[in-house]
């Protein structure tokens, strides 16, 4: 061993459980990032029908009003930091250094800690249930309703706690790919020959890398206060609460692009592939959502139209924000022009992608209607912006990483799903999407308020309601027929060949499941879509069905390490700590300390387990 | 050549660049949004605390720019280390890496001073200067104080002897915004502080502080001099432009 | 425009070889300390008034770039790393100015 001094021997090639703990393979991280974004997917679904099942009618008694804030607090946490963002880490970490040909990410240990600390973060918010109550201030926590005088009791603290955790695991995974996709890509692959997905990653990792701190100040703000009682976001003191807002929307509105780009990086990936045509204007796109990325950061009082700001500073915000729509308006006109005259498979994946076409422009549309600040005092708090919201993160984003779960199934398993299943379950969750979420917009320019926890039965929302939650027990249905579809493929469905879709990037140029390395030989590209175009000159080297054990032999990967999960483990522990303890909150810092100098110190090939070549 | 060797500077990267460093570069572009966020905050409350002291009462400038000097010194130092060990000259990185963390403890230790006297500020002032305008308004405040027979006000104590005048995050805003901003960055300098000192430590087992290797000792040079960089922002933003009303 | 790009990073990587020598590092200390100097010496000139301002942000940017360029080598660095710094560092700066707008400083 290298380092004599820690008597722990490092996991040579682990198996079974301790195989999973130990991986610093992306792949494998891939697939924990997917799997537990989806269960917690499922868990923040049940908290909305609990809260459908209390709006079905008027004046209904299933949950008290304060579960009923708790509800609608932790589904929009659960849904935004915990479900949409880590399906789209796991899409990154499975997808990227396959699209790029790399062998691993930049990183392999800090990508294992990514995925130790988001699972931390989840632990943490979810554990708030059993611990005394969940959060209950809504998922932008609005100051000064989260301070300790109107908020006793920990849930806050939870949320707090453990949105920073997910912060160090995000800014962890966007340095990562920054690195690994400027920094690894295959020789030839500059960066006008990336895939799409790979581009939207990278400027999303920008997004999170920028947007994270912000955040992260303003929660350390709202902690102090809570926790050694400063005057951040207290009136009082002749503190504006209005800071909060900002803070949280400098990051917030960045922040639904981290959650909108790589969908819009899968669509424009799935829709090229079954339309058998290059995307359409490649540069545009790249460029529209450079300019996305840029423009996000000049928007964000569109959400504090009604506090008050000014006319100068709302008319700022409203130009700026129907401008923004331009390049996203460019970049469905860009997808209909990739189908424009292709012959185009409509199988599952592509589905989804229209779904998601169709889905998105609507809430695209109703967000051009409050970017008008005199329009948004009408909407603002209003279930037409419930409605809005759920059109672009479930229609948007969500309809996009259900296309990316079927487009990639069998790279990932290895195995086929079955095609009429997906079929169904499209539209089962197209329906029930459309039939819970489109009534919103009626029921919010009725009037009715978000997070109220009942209402009267004078006020005639009742049939939408009704409608609603008729919708959202389809969409639960769908969800379980996804559940089903996904599950019964990867268990039995047949074999599937490395390049089923006769697809355009360089994930498909391999077996399905890829081999440990990845690629045998490091691919050279010469331009877009490298490995279709490598088909049509047909000099493609034959898709190896299964690695022999030789080929992989010389090849050196990154060994297991479980340093990064202690580290984590310490944040753990240490996020505990300030909440009940400060004693454990110095526990939880030393054993991330031991952890990050054992880590510092080992080597990342232990020079005797090579010596064997 | 699938994966660089630990602390290999020459892997074949896509742009030519080194992974870690390229990591450093980016989180540092992170941490500035971090600090801009504290800055921003400290900003937009700046004058707008009600009672407590205010930076005129408390801020000491000759005694902070003797730490601002140590501060910058250090980063001499620290870019010295770092000429020594690519010159080869072990003996002299270490002389010069530890004469910088030494430097970073000074001037934490100014910190730790610092923030002792303001948590204990007392106010004092002649009673004949009251209404003079060489009192800030902070000391006008108590100038009732100044009855007849009384000719100056001497430290202000509840009944307990308690400091009523002192400058805790509690405070004010401005108690609240300067600790917390001023505080960050010293949490910046104690990790930079832990990381030159494991260097510096481990430069003393064989083969581990090389020339071949510095881009250990550049990675945490640049982690340095940016909290020296934050250090000349606030400084100037907070300290020196601190007695100035409105900016 | 990558390609560019990406020449321009390793021109970068070249120019790294010729870091500058001791001297000119304590001259840039030097430089550091006359610049603090009179820093503190104009702050004390009363008068000035609010034209000091200016003054005391033109003179610490001045430090700030020293130290970036000089001691954090981008000047002889690759310009992807400069193009990381002055990305944050500007949109901190944007933050800053415009959370101060919106609060009613100016
Ligand atoms: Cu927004």
């Amino acid at each position: 061993m290298t380092m004599p001094s820690l008597a722990i021997p490092r996991p040579v090639h682990p198996t079974g459980v301790w195989g999973w703990v130990t991986t610093i393979d992306h792949k494998r991280i891939g697939i924990l990032y997917g799997v537990t974004a989806f269960v917690l997917f499922v868990i923040g679904g049940v908290e909305a029908l609990v809260m459908r099942a209390q709006l079905v009618q008027a004046e209904l008694d299933v949950v008290s009003p304060e579960m009923f804030n708790q509800l609608f607090t932790m589904h929009g946490t659960t849904m935004i930091f915990l479900a949409i963002m880590p399906m789209g880490a796991a899409f990154f970490n499975y997808v990227i250094p396959l699209q790029i040909g790399a062998r691993d990410v930049a990183f392999p240990r800090l990508n294992a800690f990514s995925y130790w600390t988001f699972l931390a973060g989840a632990i943490m918010l979810n554990g708030s249930w059993f611990l005394g109550g969940a959060p209950n201030a809504g998922w932008f926590g609005y100051a000064p309703i989260t301070g300790a005088a109107y908020n006793p009791g920990h849930g806050i603290d939870f949320w707090i706690m453990s949105l920073q955790i997910l912060g160090i695991a995000s800014l962890a995974a966007a340095f990562n790919f920054i690195v690994t996709i400027l920094n690894m890509r295959a020789p030839g692959m500059t960066l006008m020959r990336m895939p799409l997905f790979t581009w939207m990653t990278l400027i999303t990792a920008f997004l999170l890398v920028l947007a994270f701190p912000v955040i992260t100040v303003a929660l350390i703000e709202l902690m102090f206060d809570r926790f050694f009682g400063t005057n951040f976001f207290v009136p009082g003191a002749g503190a504006n609460p209005i800071l909060w807002q900002h803070l949280f929307w400098v990051f917030g509105h960045p922040e639904v692009y981290i959650l909108i780009l790589p969908a819009m990086g899968i669509v424009s990936e799935v829709l090229p592939t079954f339309s058998k045509k290059p995307l359409f204007g490649y540069p545009v796109v790249v460029l529209s959502g450079l300019i996305i990325g840029f423009m996000g950061w000049m928007v964000w009082s569109h959400h504090m139209f009604t506090v008050g700001l000014g006319p100068i500073a709302n008319s700022v915000f409203t130009i700026t924000t129907m401008a923004i729509a331009v390049p996203t308006g460019i970049k469905i006109f860009n997808w209909l022009g990739t189908m424009w005259k292709g012959s185009i498979t409509f199988s599952t994946p592509m589905l989804f992608s229209l779904g998601f076409i169709t889905v998105f422009t609507i809430g695209g549309i109703s967000g051009v209607m409050h970017s008008q600040a005199a329009s948004d005092a009408q909407q603002q708090d209003t279930y037409f912006i419930v409605a809005h919201i759920h059109y672009v993160l479930f229609g948007g984003s969500i309809f996009a990483l259900i296309a990316g779960i079927y487009y990639w199934f069998p790279k990932f398993t290895g195995r086929m799903y079955d095609e009429l299943g997906g079929k169904i379950t499209f539209w089962l969750v197209f329906a029930g999407m459309n039939l819970t979420f489109f009534p919103m917009h009626f029921t919010g320019l009725d009037g009715m308020p978000r997070r109220i926890y009942t209402y009267d039965s004078a006020m005639g929302w009742e049939f939408w309601n009704l409608t609603s939650t008729a919708g959202a027990a389809l969409l639960a249905v769908g969800i379980a027929a996804l559940i089903y579809n996904v599950v019964s493929g990867w268990v039995r469905g047949k074999q599937a060949p490395g390049d089923p879709w006769d697809a355009r990037t360089l994930e498909w140029s391999m077996s399905s499941p890829p081999p440990e390395y990845n690629f045998a030989e490091i691919p050279t590209v010469t331009e877009v879509d490298d490995w279709w175009a490598s088909k049509r000159r047909k000099d493609a080297a034959p898709v190896i069905a299964g690695a022999s054990e030789d080929e992989g032999h010389s090849i050196h990967l990154p060994q297991p390490s479980y340093w990064p999960l202690v580290v984590s483990v310490g944040l753990l522990i240490g996020g505990y700590g300030l909440i009940y303890h400060y004693a454990v909150a110095a526990i939880g810092l030393a054993v991330s300390m031991v952890g990050v100098y054992a880590w510092s110190f080992e080597p990342v090939n232990d020079p005797d387990e090579g010596s064997g070549h | 050549m699938a994966t660089a060797a630990h602390g290999g500077e020459h892997e074949a990267t896509t742009t030519g660049l080194n992974h870690r460093k390229m990591l450093m570069w980016a989180f540092l572009g992170s941490d500035c949004m971090f600090f801009g966020s504290l800055i921003a905050t400290y900003l937009v409350y700046k004058g707008k605390s009600k009672g407590g002291p205010q930076p005129i009462d408390v801020f000491d400038i000759p005694v902070t720019s003797v730490s601002t000097f140590v501060l910058l010194m250090s980063s001499m130092s620290m870019v010295l280390a770092y000429s020594a060990l690519t010159r080869g000259s072990l003996k002299g990185f270490r002389i010069w890496i530890a004469s910088t963390a030494i430097m970073g403890m000074t001037f934490l230790a100014f910190q730790v001073f610092e923030f002792n006297d303001f948590v204990n500020y007392e106010v004092h002032f002649k009673c004949e200067e009251v209404g003079t305008g060489s009192l800030t308004e902070f000391e006008e405040s108590f100038s009732d104080r100044c009855v007849d027979g009384v000719d100056e006000v001497d430290g202000i104590h509840d009944s307990e002897g308690n400091n009523l005048t002192g400058l805790t995050p509690k405070t004010n805003l401005f108690g609240t915004t300067f600790f917390t901003l001023t505080g960050f960055h010293g949490a910046h300098v104690t990790l930079g502080v832990i990381w030159l000192l494991s260097i510096f430590f481990y430069s003393f087992r064989r083969g581990r502080v090389t020339p071949e290797r510095h881009l250990d000792v550049d990675l945490a040079a640049l982690y340095w001099h940016f909290v020296d960089v934050v250090w000349i922002v606030i400084f100037t933003v907070v300290y020196l432009f601190g007695v100035f009303e409105g900016f | 425009m990558s390609e560019d790009t990406q020449a321009a990073m390793q021109h970068g990587e070249r120019k790294e070889a010729a870091h500058p020598s001791p001297l000119t590092y304590v001259a840039v200390a030097m430089t550091l300390a006359v610049i603090t100097a009179i820093e503190v010496g104009i702050f004390y000139i009363t008068g000035l008034g609010h034209a000091i301002i200016p003054v005391l942000v033109i003179l610490s940017a001045g430090k700030f770039a020293l130290v970036a360029m000089f001691y954090m080598h981008l000047r002889y660095d690759a310009r992807l790393f400069s193009a990381f710094f002055a990305g944050g560092l500007a949109l901190a700066a944007a933050l800053v100015f415009a959370l101060m707008w919106l609060s009613g400083f100016f």
